[in-house]
Protein backbone atom coordinates (compact mmCIF):
# COMPACT_ATOMS: atom_id res chain seq x y z
CA UNK A 1 0.00 0.00 0.00
CA UNK A 2 1.87 3.27 -1.14
CA UNK A 3 1.55 6.28 1.34
CA UNK A 4 -0.91 8.19 -0.50
CA UNK A 5 -3.21 5.19 -0.60
CA UNK A 6 -2.80 4.40 3.29
CA UNK A 7 -3.74 7.91 3.50
CA UNK A 8 -6.94 7.85 1.65
CA UNK A 9 -7.96 5.04 3.18
CA UNK A 10 -7.68 6.44 6.93
CA UNK A 11 -9.63 9.58 5.66
CA UNK A 12 -12.20 8.53 3.35
CA UNK A 13 -14.37 11.90 1.53
CA UNK A 14 -18.24 10.90 2.46
CA UNK A 15 -20.02 12.33 -0.15
CA UNK A 16 -23.51 10.46 0.15
CA UNK A 17 -24.34 12.72 3.53
CA UNK A 18 -28.00 11.27 4.96
CA UNK A 19 -28.03 13.99 7.82
CA UNK A 20 -26.42 17.30 8.36
CA UNK A 21 -27.05 19.69 11.40
CA UNK A 22 -26.18 23.47 10.11
CA UNK A 23 -25.65 25.78 13.06
CA UNK A 24 -27.85 24.45 15.37
CA UNK A 25 -27.99 26.43 18.94
CA UNK A 26 -30.28 25.54 21.43
CA UNK A 27 -31.03 27.29 24.77
CA UNK A 28 -32.87 26.20 27.47
CA UNK A 29 -34.05 29.34 29.30
CA UNK A 30 -30.71 30.91 30.22
CA UNK A 31 -28.56 27.13 29.34
CA UNK A 32 -26.99 27.31 26.56
CA UNK A 33 -26.70 23.45 25.87
CA UNK A 34 -25.39 23.47 22.07
CA UNK A 35 -23.78 26.17 20.51
CA UNK A 36 -22.99 26.74 16.92
CA UNK A 37 -22.95 23.10 16.06
CA UNK A 38 -22.16 21.62 12.59
CA UNK A 39 -22.32 18.20 12.07
CA UNK A 40 -22.36 15.78 8.71
CA UNK A 41 -23.68 12.29 9.31
CA UNK A 42 -22.81 9.71 6.44
CA UNK A 43 -25.21 7.34 5.15
CA UNK A 44 -24.63 3.82 5.76
CA UNK A 45 -22.19 4.57 8.84
CA UNK A 46 -22.21 4.69 12.30
CA UNK A 47 -21.44 7.85 13.54
CA UNK A 48 -21.16 8.33 17.65
CA UNK A 49 -21.54 11.29 19.12
CA UNK A 50 -19.30 11.13 22.66
CA UNK A 51 -18.75 13.59 24.93
CA UNK A 52 -19.61 14.56 28.57
CA UNK A 53 -22.41 14.42 30.86
CA UNK A 54 -24.50 16.83 30.00
CA UNK A 55 -22.90 18.45 26.80
CA UNK A 56 -26.33 18.36 25.28
CA UNK A 57 -26.04 14.67 23.56
CA UNK A 58 -29.77 13.75 23.99
CA UNK A 59 -30.62 17.44 23.15
CA UNK A 60 -28.90 17.06 19.80
CA UNK A 61 -30.72 13.51 19.06
CA UNK A 62 -33.93 14.96 20.00
CA UNK A 63 -33.53 17.85 17.69
CA UNK A 64 -32.33 15.38 14.42
CA UNK A 65 -35.43 13.38 16.14
CA UNK A 66 -37.83 16.39 15.49
CA UNK A 67 -38.76 15.93 19.12
CA UNK A 68 -37.54 19.35 20.18
CA UNK A 69 -36.90 22.70 18.03
CA UNK A 70 -33.73 24.02 17.85
CA UNK A 71 -33.33 27.87 19.08
CA UNK A 72 -31.94 28.30 15.67
CA UNK A 73 -30.29 26.17 12.69
CA UNK A 74 -31.21 23.62 10.49
CA UNK A 75 -31.32 19.96 10.33
CA UNK A 76 -31.64 18.17 7.42
CA UNK A 77 -32.67 14.69 6.34
CA UNK A 78 -31.87 13.67 2.86
CA UNK A 79 -31.22 17.13 2.09
CA UNK A 80 -35.21 18.00 3.52
CA UNK A 81 -35.46 20.42 6.32
CA UNK A 82 -36.83 18.60 9.46
CA UNK A 83 -39.64 20.20 11.11
CA UNK A 84 -40.91 17.04 12.70
CA UNK A 85 -40.74 13.42 13.76
CA UNK A 86 -40.85 11.40 10.06
CA UNK A 87 -40.73 8.13 8.84
CA UNK A 88 -37.37 8.40 7.86
CA UNK A 89 -36.34 8.14 11.72
CA UNK A 90 -36.67 5.86 14.54
CA UNK A 91 -35.60 6.40 17.82
CA UNK A 92 -33.96 4.42 20.30
CA UNK A 93 -34.55 5.64 24.41
CA UNK A 94 -31.73 5.42 26.72
CA UNK A 95 -34.90 4.61 29.21
CA UNK A 96 -36.22 2.22 26.56
CA UNK A 97 -39.96 3.70 27.12
CA UNK A 98 -41.83 0.16 26.61
CA UNK A 99 -45.69 0.70 27.68
CA UNK A 100 -45.95 -1.57 30.41
CA UNK A 101 -49.56 -2.56 29.73
CA UNK A 102 -48.81 -4.02 26.22
CA UNK A 103 -47.18 -7.50 25.63
CA UNK A 104 -43.06 -7.36 23.68
CA UNK A 105 -45.39 -7.82 20.74
CA UNK A 106 -47.37 -5.61 20.42
CA UNK A 107 -44.51 -3.04 22.04
CA UNK A 108 -42.12 -3.71 19.26
CA UNK A 109 -45.42 -3.37 16.75
CA UNK A 110 -46.43 -0.32 18.18
CA UNK A 111 -43.93 1.79 15.82
CA UNK A 112 -46.06 0.15 13.15
CA UNK A 113 -49.02 0.51 14.83
CA UNK A 114 -49.10 4.27 15.07
CA UNK A 115 -48.07 4.42 10.96
CA UNK A 116 -51.82 2.34 10.66
CA UNK A 117 -50.31 -0.45 9.57
CA UNK A 118 -53.02 -4.20 9.48
CA UNK A 119 -52.74 -5.81 12.84
CA UNK A 120 -51.82 -9.16 11.08
CA UNK A 121 -49.39 -7.68 8.93
CA UNK A 122 -47.25 -5.28 11.86
CA UNK A 123 -47.30 -8.67 14.18
CA UNK A 124 -45.62 -10.79 10.97
CA UNK A 125 -43.17 -8.31 10.92
CA UNK A 126 -42.71 -7.61 14.24
CA UNK A 127 -42.20 -11.06 15.43
CA UNK A 128 -39.36 -11.14 12.81
CA UNK A 129 -37.50 -8.70 14.68
CA UNK A 130 -38.09 -10.25 17.82
CA UNK A 131 -36.33 -13.38 17.15
CA UNK A 132 -33.75 -11.19 14.81
CA UNK A 133 -32.52 -9.56 18.38
CA UNK A 134 -33.05 -12.77 20.41
CA UNK A 135 -36.39 -12.65 22.13
CA UNK A 136 -38.27 -15.39 20.54
CA UNK A 137 -40.33 -16.73 22.99
CA UNK A 138 -41.13 -13.53 24.79
CA UNK A 139 -43.68 -12.32 22.44
CA UNK A 140 -47.09 -12.30 25.24
CA UNK A 141 -44.44 -11.17 28.10
CA UNK A 142 -45.05 -7.90 29.81
CA UNK A 143 -42.41 -5.76 29.90
CA UNK A 144 -41.91 -6.19 33.53
CA UNK A 145 -41.29 -9.46 33.43
CA UNK A 146 -38.03 -8.53 31.13
CA UNK A 147 -34.90 -7.97 32.46
CA UNK A 148 -33.18 -4.36 31.30
CA UNK A 149 -31.10 -5.87 28.52
CA UNK A 150 -33.94 -7.64 27.12
CA UNK A 151 -36.08 -4.47 27.55
CA UNK A 152 -33.33 -2.55 25.37
CA UNK A 153 -33.67 -5.65 22.68
CA UNK A 154 -37.45 -4.71 22.78
CA UNK A 155 -37.29 -0.93 22.08
CA UNK A 156 -34.42 -2.03 19.07
CA UNK A 157 -36.81 -4.35 18.04
CA UNK A 158 -39.39 -1.90 17.70
CA UNK A 159 -37.01 0.56 16.28
CA UNK A 160 -35.91 -1.99 13.35
CA UNK A 161 -39.16 -3.00 12.91
CA UNK A 162 -41.01 0.10 11.03
CA UNK A 163 -37.10 0.14 8.72
CA UNK A 164 -36.09 3.53 8.99
CA UNK A 165 -33.07 4.85 6.94
CA UNK A 166 -31.59 6.85 10.46
CA UNK A 167 -31.62 5.28 13.34
CA UNK A 168 -31.10 7.34 16.50
CA UNK A 169 -29.67 5.49 19.79
CA UNK A 170 -29.39 7.45 22.77
CA UNK A 171 -26.58 5.33 24.99
CA UNK A 172 -28.73 2.49 24.30
CA UNK A 173 -26.08 -0.30 26.44
CA UNK A 174 -25.81 1.83 29.45
CA UNK A 175 -28.56 -0.45 30.93
CA UNK A 176 -26.73 -3.05 30.76
CA UNK A 177 -24.22 -5.77 31.79
CA UNK A 178 -20.44 -5.70 30.50
CA UNK A 179 -21.08 -9.07 28.71
CA UNK A 180 -24.28 -8.02 27.52
CA UNK A 181 -23.00 -4.70 26.40
CA UNK A 182 -20.00 -6.50 24.42
CA UNK A 183 -22.10 -8.49 23.06
CA UNK A 184 -24.37 -6.07 21.70
CA UNK A 185 -21.57 -3.89 20.45
CA UNK A 186 -20.78 -6.97 17.88
CA UNK A 187 -24.41 -7.39 17.14
CA UNK A 188 -24.79 -3.88 16.56
CA UNK A 189 -21.49 -3.89 13.99
CA UNK A 190 -23.23 -6.68 12.52
CA UNK A 191 -26.57 -4.72 12.08
CA UNK A 192 -24.64 -2.04 10.59
CA UNK A 193 -23.03 -4.20 7.69
CA UNK A 194 -26.26 -5.72 7.13
CA UNK A 195 -29.07 -3.42 7.53
CA UNK A 196 -27.63 -0.44 5.03
CA UNK A 197 -28.91 2.45 7.44
CA UNK A 198 -27.45 5.59 8.43
CA UNK A 199 -26.64 5.08 12.59
CA UNK A 200 -26.45 7.75 15.20
CA UNK A 201 -25.04 6.29 18.14
CA UNK A 202 -24.68 8.62 21.73
CA UNK A 203 -22.18 6.94 24.24
CA UNK A 204 -20.07 7.82 27.40
CA UNK A 205 -17.61 4.90 26.74
CA UNK A 206 -14.86 6.02 25.05
CA UNK A 207 -13.77 2.33 24.00
CA UNK A 208 -17.22 2.00 22.66
CA UNK A 209 -17.62 4.53 20.76
CA UNK A 210 -14.29 3.83 19.04
CA UNK A 211 -15.41 -0.51 18.96
CA UNK A 212 -18.32 0.47 16.62
CA UNK A 213 -17.89 3.50 14.78
CA UNK A 214 -17.51 4.73 11.36
CA UNK A 215 -16.80 8.38 13.12
CA UNK A 216 -16.35 9.83 16.58
CA UNK A 217 -17.59 13.28 16.86
CA UNK A 218 -15.91 14.45 20.00
CA UNK A 219 -17.86 17.50 22.24
CA UNK A 220 -16.56 19.82 24.31
CA UNK A 221 -18.63 20.65 27.98
CA UNK A 222 -21.32 23.19 27.50
CA UNK A 223 -21.96 25.16 25.12
CA UNK A 224 -21.50 22.08 23.32
CA UNK A 225 -19.61 22.18 20.07
CA UNK A 226 -17.23 19.73 17.93
CA UNK A 227 -14.21 19.76 19.48
CA UNK A 228 -12.66 16.98 17.18
CA UNK A 229 -14.04 14.05 14.27
CA UNK A 230 -12.38 10.93 14.29
CA UNK A 231 -12.91 8.05 11.34
CA UNK A 232 -11.42 5.03 12.38
CA UNK A 233 -11.01 2.92 8.85
CA UNK A 234 -7.72 0.81 9.65
CA UNK A 235 -9.86 -2.10 11.77
CA UNK A 236 -13.32 -1.74 10.58
CA UNK A 237 -12.74 -5.10 7.90
CA UNK A 238 -11.11 -7.24 11.32
CA UNK A 239 -13.59 -9.64 12.83
CA UNK A 240 -15.43 -8.24 15.61
CA UNK A 241 -12.83 -10.09 17.96
CA UNK A 242 -9.93 -9.13 16.89
CA UNK A 243 -10.92 -5.36 16.93
CA UNK A 244 -10.04 -4.73 20.68
CA UNK A 245 -6.50 -6.01 19.96
CA UNK A 246 -5.69 -3.91 16.88
CA UNK A 247 -3.12 -1.14 17.69
CA UNK A 248 -4.69 1.75 15.87
CA UNK A 249 -8.11 1.27 17.82
CA UNK A 250 -6.04 1.32 21.20
CA UNK A 251 -3.99 4.40 19.58
CA UNK A 252 -7.28 6.17 19.35
CA UNK A 253 -8.97 5.11 22.20
CA UNK A 254 -6.04 6.48 24.00
CA UNK A 255 -5.83 9.92 21.96
CA UNK A 256 -9.42 10.41 22.42
CA UNK A 257 -8.92 9.97 25.98
CA UNK A 258 -6.03 12.29 26.05
CA UNK A 259 -7.92 15.04 24.27
CA UNK A 260 -10.46 14.73 27.07
CA UNK A 261 -8.85 14.32 30.35
CA UNK A 262 -8.28 18.09 30.44
CA UNK A 263 -12.17 18.54 30.84
CA UNK A 264 -12.46 16.23 33.37
CA UNK A 265 -9.20 17.68 35.26
CA UNK B 1 -52.96 -18.66 45.33
CA UNK B 2 -56.42 -18.24 44.24
CA UNK B 3 -57.66 -19.74 47.75
CA UNK B 4 -55.58 -18.03 49.82
CA UNK B 5 -57.21 -14.86 49.33
CA UNK B 6 -60.64 -16.45 49.63
CA UNK B 7 -59.79 -17.66 52.92
CA UNK B 8 -58.26 -14.55 54.48
CA UNK B 9 -61.54 -12.15 53.01
CA UNK B 10 -63.65 -15.33 55.26
CA UNK B 11 -61.54 -15.22 58.37
CA UNK B 12 -61.56 -11.70 58.37
CA UNK B 13 -65.63 -11.62 57.52
CA UNK B 14 -65.86 -14.01 60.95
CA UNK B 15 -63.99 -12.21 62.70
CA UNK B 16 -66.02 -8.78 61.99
CA UNK B 17 -69.14 -10.62 62.53
CA UNK B 18 -68.54 -12.02 65.77
CA UNK B 19 -66.87 -9.19 67.29
CA UNK B 20 -70.16 -7.61 66.38
CA UNK B 21 -72.26 -10.71 67.57
CA UNK B 22 -70.39 -10.34 71.02
CA UNK B 23 -70.77 -6.74 71.22
CA UNK B 24 -74.49 -6.93 70.63
CA UNK B 25 -74.96 -9.35 73.54
CA UNK B 26 -72.93 -7.75 76.30
CA UNK B 27 -74.99 -4.80 75.09
CA UNK B 28 -72.99 -2.07 73.97
CA UNK B 29 -75.92 0.28 73.65
CA UNK B 30 -79.40 -0.73 73.63
CA UNK B 31 -80.15 0.42 69.87
CA UNK B 32 -77.16 -1.98 68.52
CA UNK B 33 -78.46 -5.30 67.79
CA UNK B 34 -76.38 -8.80 68.05
CA UNK B 35 -75.48 -9.91 64.30
CA UNK B 36 -77.77 -12.88 64.37
CA UNK B 37 -80.69 -10.64 64.99
CA UNK B 38 -79.72 -8.49 61.65
CA UNK B 39 -79.03 -11.26 59.90
CA UNK B 40 -82.51 -12.73 60.50
CA UNK B 41 -84.34 -9.62 59.85
CA UNK B 42 -81.90 -9.60 56.23
CA UNK B 43 -83.35 -12.48 55.96
CA UNK B 44 -87.25 -12.06 56.35
CA UNK B 45 -86.99 -8.13 54.66
CA UNK B 46 -85.54 -11.09 51.44
CA UNK B 47 -88.12 -13.41 51.71
CA UNK B 48 -90.81 -10.87 51.91
CA UNK B 49 -89.49 -9.05 49.09
CA UNK B 50 -89.41 -5.85 50.49
CA UNK B 51 -85.78 -5.34 50.43
CA UNK B 52 -86.37 -5.44 46.61
CA UNK B 53 -88.40 -2.97 46.11
CA UNK B 54 -86.03 -0.83 48.40
CA UNK B 55 -83.25 -1.46 46.04
CA UNK B 56 -85.47 -0.96 43.03
CA UNK B 57 -85.99 2.64 44.72
CA UNK B 58 -82.60 3.54 45.72
CA UNK B 59 -81.13 2.56 42.70
CA UNK B 60 -82.19 5.20 40.67
CA UNK B 61 -80.55 7.87 41.92
CA UNK B 62 -77.40 5.89 42.45
CA UNK B 63 -76.84 4.17 39.33
CA UNK B 64 -77.98 7.52 37.44
CA UNK B 65 -75.56 9.68 39.65
CA UNK B 66 -72.33 6.92 39.44
CA UNK B 67 -73.25 6.37 35.73
CA UNK B 68 -72.84 10.22 35.01
CA UNK B 69 -70.23 10.90 37.75
CA UNK B 70 -67.71 8.08 36.06
CA UNK B 71 -68.71 9.33 31.74
CA UNK B 72 -68.36 13.13 32.91
CA UNK B 73 -65.98 12.78 35.70
CA UNK B 74 -63.53 11.09 33.52
CA UNK B 75 -64.39 13.36 30.33
CA UNK B 76 -63.70 16.74 32.91
CA UNK B 77 -61.10 14.97 34.43
CA UNK B 78 -58.95 14.19 30.70
CA UNK B 79 -59.47 17.78 29.87
CA UNK B 80 -59.07 19.50 32.80
CA UNK B 81 -55.41 17.22 32.45
CA UNK B 82 -55.02 18.25 29.06
CA UNK B 83 -55.39 21.88 29.14
CA UNK B 84 -53.81 24.38 31.73
CA UNK B 85 -56.78 26.63 30.87
CA UNK B 86 -59.42 24.26 31.81
CA UNK B 87 -57.01 23.30 34.73
CA UNK B 88 -57.63 26.57 35.79
CA UNK B 89 -61.02 27.19 35.65
CA UNK B 90 -62.25 23.95 37.12
CA UNK B 91 -60.22 22.85 39.30
CA UNK B 92 -60.97 24.49 41.95
CA UNK B 93 -64.77 23.31 41.58
CA UNK B 94 -63.81 20.34 41.97
CA UNK B 95 -61.64 21.12 45.17
CA UNK B 96 -64.41 23.10 47.06
CA UNK B 97 -67.20 20.60 46.13
CA UNK B 98 -64.97 17.72 47.85
CA UNK B 99 -64.50 19.65 50.67
CA UNK B 100 -67.83 21.05 50.73
CA UNK B 101 -70.08 20.14 53.85
CA UNK B 102 -72.86 18.09 51.97
CA UNK B 103 -75.31 18.59 54.70
CA UNK B 104 -75.41 22.15 54.40
CA UNK B 105 -75.99 21.99 50.49
CA UNK B 106 -78.95 19.63 50.44
CA UNK B 107 -81.33 22.72 51.26
CA UNK B 108 -80.28 24.58 48.80
CA UNK B 109 -80.51 21.75 46.15
CA UNK B 110 -84.05 21.23 47.88
CA UNK B 111 -84.74 24.77 47.12
CA UNK B 112 -83.42 24.12 43.35
CA UNK B 113 -84.54 20.96 42.01
CA UNK B 114 -87.54 19.95 44.96
CA UNK B 115 -87.48 16.83 46.89
CA UNK B 116 -87.34 14.67 43.30
CA UNK B 117 -85.00 12.26 42.05
CA UNK B 118 -83.12 15.07 40.49
CA UNK B 119 -81.66 16.52 43.82
CA UNK B 120 -80.91 12.78 45.03
CA UNK B 121 -79.12 12.14 41.63
CA UNK B 122 -77.22 15.50 42.35
CA UNK B 123 -76.35 14.64 46.04
CA UNK B 124 -74.95 11.63 44.67
CA UNK B 125 -73.03 13.38 42.22
CA UNK B 126 -71.56 15.82 44.42
CA UNK B 127 -70.35 12.70 46.67
CA UNK B 128 -68.65 10.66 43.74
CA UNK B 129 -67.50 13.25 40.99
CA UNK B 130 -64.82 15.36 42.53
CA UNK B 131 -62.37 12.73 43.25
CA UNK B 132 -63.01 10.94 40.19
CA UNK B 133 -61.86 14.56 38.60
CA UNK B 134 -59.28 15.04 40.45
CA UNK B 135 -57.40 11.80 40.22
CA UNK B 136 -58.29 11.73 36.47
CA UNK B 137 -56.56 15.00 35.86
CA UNK B 138 -53.71 14.47 38.19
CA UNK B 139 -52.76 11.41 36.36
CA UNK B 140 -53.43 12.73 32.88
CA UNK B 141 -51.36 15.41 34.16
CA UNK B 142 -48.17 13.13 35.20
CA UNK B 143 -48.25 10.84 32.05
CA UNK B 144 -44.54 9.63 31.98
CA UNK B 145 -42.93 11.86 29.34
CA UNK B 146 -40.54 9.12 27.66
CA UNK B 147 -43.34 7.27 26.27
CA UNK B 148 -45.62 10.29 24.72
CA UNK B 149 -41.50 11.26 23.41
CA UNK B 150 -41.79 7.98 21.97
CA UNK B 151 -45.36 8.52 20.83
CA UNK B 152 -44.57 11.18 18.83
CA UNK B 153 -41.25 9.68 17.49
CA UNK B 154 -42.91 6.93 15.90
CA UNK B 155 -45.38 9.71 14.43
CA UNK B 156 -48.24 9.27 16.72
CA UNK B 157 -51.36 11.27 16.25
CA UNK B 158 -52.55 13.64 19.09
CA UNK B 159 -55.74 10.90 18.72
CA UNK B 160 -53.30 7.95 19.12
CA UNK B 161 -51.84 10.31 22.00
CA UNK B 162 -55.03 10.31 23.87
CA UNK B 163 -56.34 6.80 23.58
CA UNK B 164 -52.92 4.50 23.29
CA UNK B 165 -50.57 6.52 25.74
CA UNK B 166 -52.01 9.27 27.71
CA UNK B 167 -55.52 7.21 28.72
CA UNK B 168 -53.81 3.60 29.66
CA UNK B 169 -51.18 5.31 31.76
CA UNK B 170 -53.52 7.06 33.74
CA UNK B 171 -56.19 4.02 33.92
CA UNK B 172 -54.40 2.93 37.42
CA UNK B 173 -55.07 5.85 38.89
CA UNK B 174 -58.34 6.49 36.93
CA UNK B 175 -59.71 3.50 38.46
CA UNK B 176 -58.78 3.92 42.10
CA UNK B 177 -60.57 7.51 41.95
CA UNK B 178 -63.80 5.90 40.51
CA UNK B 179 -63.03 3.13 43.40
CA UNK B 180 -63.06 5.96 45.83
CA UNK B 181 -65.60 8.10 43.86
CA UNK B 182 -68.56 4.41 43.75
CA UNK B 183 -67.82 4.52 47.31
CA UNK B 184 -68.83 8.17 47.93
CA UNK B 185 -71.42 7.47 45.43
CA UNK B 186 -73.06 4.57 47.94
CA UNK B 187 -72.76 6.87 51.22
CA UNK B 188 -74.66 10.31 48.96
CA UNK B 189 -77.61 7.81 47.94
CA UNK B 190 -78.13 6.97 51.48
CA UNK B 191 -77.49 10.40 52.84
CA UNK B 192 -80.00 11.77 50.29
CA UNK B 193 -82.82 9.43 51.04
CA UNK B 194 -82.28 10.12 54.92
CA UNK B 195 -81.61 13.64 54.35
CA UNK B 196 -83.99 15.05 51.39
CA UNK B 197 -87.41 12.04 51.29
CA UNK B 198 -87.16 8.57 52.58
CA UNK B 199 -87.37 6.50 49.92
CA UNK B 200 -85.92 2.93 49.29
CA UNK B 201 -83.22 1.39 51.57
CA UNK B 202 -83.03 5.14 53.28
CA UNK B 203 -86.96 4.68 54.27
CA UNK B 204 -86.40 0.96 56.05
CA UNK B 205 -83.49 2.88 57.80
CA UNK B 206 -85.33 5.81 58.99
CA UNK B 207 -89.34 3.61 59.28
CA UNK B 208 -87.64 0.90 61.74
CA UNK B 209 -85.56 3.51 63.86
CA UNK B 210 -88.61 5.20 64.26
CA UNK B 211 -90.67 1.74 65.49
CA UNK B 212 -86.76 0.67 67.27
CA UNK B 213 -86.52 -1.84 64.88
CA UNK B 214 -82.93 -1.93 65.16
CA UNK B 215 -82.35 -5.18 63.86
CA UNK B 216 -83.79 -4.19 60.30
CA UNK B 217 -82.53 -1.02 60.59
CA UNK B 218 -78.60 -2.82 60.98
CA UNK B 219 -79.67 -5.19 58.57
CA UNK B 220 -80.30 -2.29 55.85
CA UNK B 221 -76.75 -0.70 56.65
CA UNK B 222 -75.81 -3.84 56.46
CA UNK B 223 -76.83 -4.71 52.82
CA UNK B 224 -75.85 -1.72 51.17
CA UNK B 225 -72.65 -1.98 52.12
CA UNK B 226 -72.27 -5.55 50.90
CA UNK B 227 -73.20 -4.20 47.75
CA UNK B 228 -70.83 -1.63 47.81
CA UNK B 229 -68.07 -3.95 48.11
CA UNK B 230 -69.63 -6.69 45.49
CA UNK B 231 -69.76 -3.33 43.16
CA UNK B 232 -66.06 -2.69 44.05
CA UNK B 233 -64.61 -6.15 43.19
CA UNK B 234 -66.62 -6.00 40.02
CA UNK B 235 -64.84 -2.88 38.98
CA UNK B 236 -60.91 -4.47 39.93
CA UNK B 237 -61.67 -7.12 37.78
CA UNK B 238 -62.76 -5.23 35.05
CA UNK B 239 -59.54 -3.41 35.48
CA UNK B 240 -57.35 -5.92 35.28
CA UNK B 241 -58.88 -7.36 32.55
CA UNK B 242 -58.59 -4.36 30.46
CA UNK B 243 -55.25 -3.56 31.49
CA UNK B 244 -53.27 -6.60 32.24
CA UNK B 245 -49.74 -5.82 32.25
CA UNK B 246 -50.51 -2.76 34.64
CA UNK B 247 -50.69 -3.72 37.86
CA UNK B 248 -46.89 -3.93 37.91
CA UNK B 249 -45.91 -0.09 37.59
CA UNK B 250 -43.80 1.03 35.03
CA UNK B 251 -40.51 -0.61 33.41
CA UNK B 252 -38.36 2.39 33.32
CA UNK B 253 -36.79 1.92 36.39
N1 LIG C 1 -35.89 20.12 29.49
C1 LIG C 1 -34.82 20.81 29.89
N2 LIG C 1 -34.95 21.99 30.53
C2 LIG C 1 -33.87 22.70 30.93
N3 LIG C 1 -32.61 22.32 30.72
C3 LIG C 1 -32.40 21.15 30.09
C4 LIG C 1 -33.49 20.33 29.65
N4 LIG C 1 -32.97 19.24 29.06
C5 LIG C 1 -31.63 19.35 29.13
N5 LIG C 1 -31.27 20.51 29.75
C6 LIG C 1 -29.90 20.99 29.97
O1 LIG C 1 -29.21 20.89 28.77
C7 LIG C 1 -27.93 20.33 28.96
C8 LIG C 1 -27.73 19.16 28.01
O2 LIG C 1 -28.61 18.11 28.36
P1 LIG C 1 -28.61 16.72 27.63
O3 LIG C 1 -29.67 15.89 28.24
O4 LIG C 1 -28.71 16.94 26.17
O5 LIG C 1 -27.16 16.17 28.01
P2 LIG C 1 -26.47 14.80 27.62
O6 LIG C 1 -25.24 15.13 26.88
O7 LIG C 1 -27.45 13.88 26.98
O8 LIG C 1 -26.07 14.26 29.05
P3 LIG C 1 -25.97 12.74 29.53
O9 LIG C 1 -24.75 12.19 28.89
O10 LIG C 1 -25.80 12.87 31.02
O11 LIG C 1 -27.24 12.06 29.13
C9 LIG C 1 -27.84 19.92 30.41
O12 LIG C 1 -26.92 20.76 31.03
C10 LIG C 1 -29.19 20.13 30.98
O13 LIG C 1 -29.08 20.83 32.20
MG1 LIG D 1 -28.44 11.98 27.55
Amino acid sequence: MSQIEAFKHAQPVPDDIAVSTRNICKTYGTVEALKDMTLEFPRGQLTSLLGPSGCGKTTLLKIIAGLLPPTSGEVTVNGKPVTGPGPDRAFVFQDFALLPWATVLRNVAFGLELRGVARSEREDIAARYIREVGLSGFEQAYPHELSGGMRQRVGLARALSVDAQVLLMDEPFSAVDEQTRRKFQEDLLALVQNENKTFIFVTHSIEEAVYVSDQIAILLPRPSRVSEIIRPTGFRQKSADSIRRDPEYLDIVDDIWASLRSYVE
Amino acid sequence: MVYRPLFLKLLSALILFGAWEIAGRIPVSYAFPTFLDSAAALWRMTIDGSLFVAYAETLKPLVTGVAISTVLGIGLGIWIGLSRVFDWLFSPIFVVMQSAPLAALIPLLVMAYGIGLTSKVFVVCIMAMPVIVLNTAGAVRHTPENIKAMCSSFMGTRIDMLFKIIIPAASPLIFSGLRLGISAGFIGAILSELKITPTGVGDIITFSRSIADYPSMYAAIFSIIVLAVLFLNLLERTEKHLFKGNDRGYVSD
